[in-house]
């Protein structure tokens, strides 16, 4: 089963979001993560989901959504070329001995440092899922404490290739 | 939100005024411009507003249920039986949620309503305020769209947008959510003449491409069969499908909501598919090399197991709704359109086809698989049915309530019409019948109106007896009474080793003195000779509801069946003797 990063744009509006939701709830499809904000027109809103499924269920997770009267575009972007970002907060047990251990992980993947503790530090990075899952495998020896995930955001590229 | 406003003056003076008027009095005139002539419904605390604002109201006849699963039910019956839009209104928490089966049901059946609940005020929800209900959470799943209406200046556009809605695309059930202080607050009528919604674009013409691919199939097809369902009458489509089938000299299979599409008495007619079809409308789905599906969804009670349907045949699915799509059974061709559009740019390009030996190999199949049933001294509901088919000339509007009663009614009634079949086939709602044949009966009033019923459903929504006598409605209430839950003791007989558990009725009334006792008239029979004078009778009554309670043989079973996901090598064929009864069991014990 592969994973299907898939966009959505709803009227943002009361009970909207709980439309989507109850749709995959109702019909048993399976959610991996969701982000939610609004799009670059206010009155609509950009949901990103990722879900895993055979075709045939991606192929009716798509039509479902579509058929939603408050849904006014859906796109699968998985056989797209897009870019992809998630948000983690990770905080993490630090004591004297390991800081610095930490600050060069937290360097290696261009993350940042945003709160510091005797005990801990909390570490704010960005990326593609795969980056993220790296990184929380480089830090679990050290004892995570907490982890405060976005869930992916994805966008369709303008220029097929690289930028 | 994008609203076009046009002011309207259709029906005339102070509707163009911008003078402010409630939210309840924009109700009632939206709705008069909306055309609508019956509303169902039952008043309370949070709608009182609004019944105030009907009680001068002349342009909308108001009918008052006893239940408000009995106002749906007729309005889903009212919409069925005319192809216009049913409409309740109910007060809020209580009165809200016994709408909701009706809601479940009319989404499971495509059929175009617009519920209005009561709510209460806006600052109140949330609180757990005396009745309230969250029925916009409660009805998401179950409706094609819902609105709680926030602003009185939304309320006219919302009552557009939902009438709009239910009767377009693939028509649904929209609930519409009045909070009381809304509709208590004043704003100009301003009724626009079009609701545009930026996601929702139902889309009516085939893609040309596709068809002529389903065309070319087709044309090369020498067995084929068009597999027809209830899109076909809600596309009012039943002329163009008539078109087709002689043009290609193709036989018609019917799913239950799909009977009436086609003549059921028409030599091309194969009567119904799925678990109690009949078997050559079953055997030749199986068998042919082109299945041609008309407004039907290859729902599991057709397909049986989807592995095994229909496996030499070339697929060509029709289908207003792209997510019927290759849902279950995937399909050689897609077309996405309105039946009626599609047909019409079908046929004329499709050849009439050699199927001559097909149609002879299918009257062999009718010949010795016919519907069949023993006929003694103690009344089969076959029968009876055959007897009601026969009296009223197959021009009557019949509903059916769940259980045996249906599935013999879908049997033995040969539908000619379309919208004459009504019943509850996704959500297999029991206590459906009569209510569902009382809407049916304020929108029809030149066929007679027959409910059948089972004697458990019947006591579901008996309540409505009421209703009918305070309305006059000269409904024909037959009751197949077996004392069983029938079709729960089939298959515990079936397969349950004759375990009946808890499916004896044991105390019903006396529906006779019942029917009496509610003013409406009340008769019963108990040997079939006494079936066709009775209903003679009966049928002389036309200004009240008559019960006909016909005690019927009580364990009889419905056959042909297909066992749950079973395919076609398993069906049960109705058993000609004891023998083959129990050797049918032993096949059905091992199939389960
Ligand atoms: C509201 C509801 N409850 C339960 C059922 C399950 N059910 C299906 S058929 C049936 C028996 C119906 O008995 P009756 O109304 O006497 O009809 P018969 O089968 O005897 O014709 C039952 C209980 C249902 N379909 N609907
Ligand atoms: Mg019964």
């Amino acid at each position: 089963m592969k994973k299907h990063t898939i966009s959505i744009l709803v009227e943002n509006k009361f009970g909207a979001l709980n439309r989507i939701v109850g749709l995959f709830s109702a019909r048993g499809y399976n959610i991996d993560s969701i982000s939610v904000g609004t799009s670059e027109d206010d009155s609509v809103a950009r949901v990103t989901i990722v879900s895993k499924g055979d075709d045939d269920v991606i192929e009716q997770i798509i039509k479902q959504l579509n058929k939603l009267i408050d849904v006014t575009k859906v796109v699968d972007l998985t056989y797209d070329n897009f870019v992809e970002r998630e948000l983690v907060l990770i905080k993490v047990a630090a004591n004297r001995n390991s800081r610095s251990e930490l600050m060069q992980i937290s360097e290696i993947f261009r993350s940042k440092i945003i709160d510091i503790s005797p005990r801990s530090i909390t570490i704010e990075a960005t990326g593609s899922e795969q980056k993220v899952d790296a990184m929380i495998k480089m830090l679990d020896p050290f004892g995570i404490k907490e982890i405060a995930r976005t869930g992916r955001v994805a966008l369709k590229r303008e220029f097929e290739g690289t930028v | 939100m994008r609203t076009t406003v046009n002011i309207i003056t259709k029906h005339g003076d102070n509707i163009m005024s911008t003078n402010e008027m409630t939210g309840s009095e924009i109700f009632v005139k939206s709705l008069i411009e909306e055309n609508v002539e019956y509303m169902f419904g039952y008043p309370g605390g949070a709608v009182i507003g609004v019944y105030d604002a009907m009680h001068d109201m002349s342009h909308i006849k108001h009918i008052l249920t006893r239940h408000e699963q009995g106002a749906v039910h007729a309005a889903e019956g009212y919409a069925k039986a005319t192809g216009k839009v049913g409409v309740v209104l109910v007060t809020s928490g209580p009165g809200a949620t016994n709408t909701v089966t009706g809601v479940a049901d009319a989404y499971m059946d495509s059929v175009p309503i617009v519920v209005f609940t009561g709510q209460v005020s806006t600052h109140l929800i949330g609180n757990d305020a005396f009745q309230e209900a969250d029925i916009i959470g409660i009805t998401r799943s179950i409706t094609k769209h819902n609105f709680l209406v926030k602003d009185v200046k939304q309320l006219a556009w919302t009552i557009k947008a939902a009438f709009h809605i239910a009767s377009t695309g693939r028509p649904g059930p929209v609930v519409v959510d009045m909070p009381k202080d809304v509709m208590a607050s004043k704003a100009p009528f301003l009724y626009p003449k079009e609701v545009k919604l930026r996601g929702y674009h139902p889309f009516y013409f085939g893609h040309m491409g596709q068809i002529n691919k389903a065309v070319e199939i087709i044309n090369a097809s020498r067995k084929p069969v068009l597999y027809v369902g209830g899109g076909v009458i809600n596309s009012n489509a039943s002329t163009e499908l008539f078109n087709l089938a002689k043009k290609l000299n193709a036989p018609v299979a019917m799913t239950l909501m799909g009977l009436g599409a086609y003549p059921g008495d028409d030599k091309l007619s194969m009567g119904r598919v799925g678990v109690h079809g009949t078997w050559y409308s079953n055997v030749a789905v199986d068998q042919c090399d082109c299945l041609i599906a008309i407004g039907s969804r290859f729902d599991d009670r057709v397909t049986g197991n989807p592995a095994m349907f229909s496996p030499n045949s070339r697929k060509i699915h029709i289908d207003i709704d792209p997510s019927a799509i290759s849902k279950n059974v995937k399909v050689d061709v897609p077309i996405v359109g309105d039946v009626r559009h599609v047909l019409e740019r079908l046929t004329p390009l499709v050849n009439p086809l050699n199927t001559k030996e097909w149609l002879e190999q299918i009257e062999e199949w009718k010949a010795e698989h016919p519907l069949r049933y023993e006929n003694g001294n103690e009344i089969r509901a076959q029968y009876v049915i055959e007897k009601i088919y026969e009296l009223t000339n197959g021009n009557a509007v019949i509903t059916t309530d769940v259980g045996q009663n249906q599935m013999w009614t879908a049997q033995f009634y040969k539908f000619l019409n379309p919208r004459s079949n009504i019943t509850s086939g996704g959500l297999g709602t029991m206590g459906f019948s009569f209510p569902a044949a009382m809407g049916a009966a304020f929108g029809v009033k030149d066929r007679p109106v027959f409910s059948i019923n089972g004697d458990g459903g019947i006591q579901m929504n008996i309540q409505e007896m009421a209703t009918a006598v305070s309305n006059k409605l000269p409904l024909k209430i037959v009751i197949l009474n077996n004392g069983y839950l029938g079709m729960v003791r089939q298959w515990q007989d079936l397969f349950y080793k004759k375990r009946y558990s808890h499916v004896t009725l044991g105390n019903n009334p006396d529906f006779v003195k019942l029917a009496e006792a509610f003013g409406g008239a009340g008769f019963v029979a108990d040997k079939t000779e006494e079936v066709v004078p009775t209903l003679e009778e009966a049928m002389k009554i036309n200004d009240r509801p008559v019960i006909i309670d016909f005690r019927t043989i009580k364990e009889d079973n419905v056959f042909p069946m297909i066992p749950s996901a079973g395919t076609v090598a398993q069906i049960i064929d109705y058993p000609k003797s004891v023998k083959e009864l129990e050797m049918a069991k032993t096949q059905s014990e091992a199939v389960k």
